[in-house]
């Protein structure tokens, strides 16, 4: 396709915290800095920069992404900020990607940061704004009905039980255990605890859902001879893909993420992936609800529809399992900065397949890894492969 | 993480320290908007004045749509074909909502629903609120009927609907 070859080269993420002193500027700068110091590089190598960031409205600035730039390393450079909601954070990967893949740039800085704790009194309140205001918002939505309305179409579609679901986010909180920069890791948390927290939107309950967090995340993308001069293990961005469907989501049957299946078989075309149930290793898909890992399993088609339950009972989704899934601690155990928690996978990943993620490292030497994000009005996925 | 990497940056802060010591400013910005409702839900909300629910029909792949709109974004072509729908139809999915926008509890839930609109295409519904039934008792497949605000009160809008109660 006369594109070239990318690799991620280096990674630095913050805390993910509820409330950070640090402003969205100081975090974003955290972030940048630590991945260009993980590959020994300043900031004058770096050709162009990809912003990731959520809503304006979080931050009640109206030019978030020229607001960041500064955090974000930025200036004088080529400068994009991109925003496919909860999408972003692996969007602004690919859209570093194609900076460097294009040819335009040899290298790319790709940064996400997210501070939602400055949007009072709750973040949903920006989020409430996503309905239709016309046939919609005068119902007086909360951001908790799109995902309880779609978690309940999964759940009735297939027979499942709130307890099949509550797997998830026990072993995803468990795993966040060992990762330093969580928020809610938490090595003794059951199923039980799960099922006895408070209802929030049935069947949406407290512990289902990651919480509202601050925080960043950037990583170092470079061309093929320039990383090579860079590190002995670069990790290759072997494939990318997106697809968003309609936004009048009350046409669709939301028990199944076409759009994600869309994302991903694009992706694996890129990669040369034909039966990804036996080519990828380790598995991010995006879980800021339980559920939303189990129905982004069987949008990227590495689970029969209505079988990612069963596989989670199985242990095969575990750590040490045959397709270890969200080994970071997904979004929630490690939290949930939206553009930010959507990079950290990728970032993950990064560590993962050069064994360097320690306590969290996925054992048998994984070779090839997906991250995957969604957002918007339910209709977004966004996928990206990692290989060595 | 990182095996190389011993100390991540950032600096968590507690609630009070936040509330306390660290929110200077305060602000909340007022903006105000006023909406067209467009060609299409324009005609839509003068529908539901007459109580009335109406969709619109594409000639190409021949779905059914509510809410109507000007152009179907499957086939990307104008539509013009209307029709009216009924005012009844099938619970396609719903929650016991037991908190509001700014997460304080309530003790009755609220009860969003998507509801497939009779006469739509199959899988073609809007959302609204279920009432005048037990939380307890609401099934998906439910069959439900709209509950008109009295002639007089509507104003075309999706509100002119008060609910959709199970249908007899
Ligand atoms: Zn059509």
């Amino acid at each position: 396709m006369g594109m070239r070859k990318v690799a991620v080269v280096g990674a630095g993420m913050t805390k993910f915290v509820r409330r950070a002193q640090e402003t969205g500027q100081e975090l974003a700068y955290l972030a940048s800095k630590m991945a260009l110091d993980s590959c020994e590089l300043t900031l004058e190598d770096i050709d162009s920069v990809a912003l990731g960031t959520g809503p304006d409205a979080f931050d009640g600035v109206h030019m978030k992404g020229e607001y960041l730039s500064d955090g974000a390393g930025a200036w004088g450079k080529p400068y994009m900020r991109s925003y496919v909601g909860g999408g972003t954070g692996v969007f602004a990967a690919i859209q570093g990607w194609y900076h460097v893949a294009s040819g335009l740039f040899d290298t790319c800085l790709v940064v996400c940061e997210e501070k939602m704790s400055t949007c009072q009194p709750h973040p949903q309140g920006a989020f409430m704004t996503i309905f239709d205001h016309t046939t919609e918002r005068p119902l007086r939505p909360n951001l908790l009905w799109i995902f309880a309305l779609e978690m309940n179409r999964y759940m009735h579609r297939h027979g499942l039980e709130k307890k099949d679901i509550a797997l998830v986010s026990v072993k995803n909180k468990r795993n966040a255990a060992d990762h330093p920069c969580a928020l809610l890791g938490d090595p003794n948390i059951t199923v039980e605890d799960v099922l006895a927290s408070e209802v929030l939107a049935w069947p949406v309950q407290r512990l289902d859902v990651s919480p509202v967090t601050d925080g960043a995340v950037a990583i170092v993308l470079a061309s093929e001879n320039i990383a090579k001069r860079i590190t002995d293990k670069p990790v290759w961005i072997r494939g990318v893909g997106w697809s968003l469907d309609t936004a009048y989501w009350t046409n669709r049957d939301l028990y199944y993420p076409k759009y994600v299946e869309y994302a991903a078989r694009m992706a694996y075309d890129m990669a040369g992936i034909t039966e990804p149930r036996k080519e990828i290793h380790i598995v991010e898909p995006y879980d800021p609800f339980d559920y939303k890992e189990l129905h982004h399993l069987e949008g990227l088609l590495l689970a029969d529809k209505g079988e990612a339950p069963r596989l989670t009972a199985d242990g095969v989704t575990q750590r040490d399992g045959d397709m270890p899934v969200c080994p970071s601690g997904g979004l929630l155990g490690v939290g949930n900065p939206i553009a930010a928690a959507g990079l950290m996978k990728v970032a993950e990943l990064f560590w993962q397949l050069r064994g360097e993620a320690g306590k969290r490292q996925v054992p048998g030497k994984p070779r090839t890894g997906l991250a995957q994000a969604w957002g918007d009005l339910m209709q977004v996925g966004t996928v990206v492969i990692l290989g060595i | 993480m990182s095996i190389n990497i011993k100390k991540f940056p950032g600096t968590p802060l507690s609630k009070e320290e936040f509330e306390k010591k660290v929110l200077s400013i305060y602000q909340v910005p007022k903006l105000e908007y006023a909406w067209d409702a467009g060609v299409a839900i324009g005609r839509y909300l003068a529908e539901l004045k007459k109580g009335h629910i109406i969709g619109i029909r594409c000639p190409e792949c021949r779905r059914i749509m509510v809410p109507p709109r000007v152009v179907c974004e499957w086939c990307f072509r104008p539509l013009n074909d209307w029709g009216y729908l009924e005012d009844t139809g099938t619970v396609n999915t719903f929650s016991l909502c037991y908190v509001t926008w700014d997460m304080r509890r309530v003790k009755e839930p609220e009860i969003p629903a998507v509801i497939e609109i009779d006469g739509a295409s199959p899988g073609h519904g809007i959302m609204h609120r279920l009432g005048e039934i037990d939380p307890q008792e609401v099934k998906i497949g439910m069959r439900v009927k709209a509950v008109w605000k009295p002639e007089e009160e509507r104003a075309g809008a999706i509100t002119d609907i008060k609910y959709f109660k199970p249908l007899e």
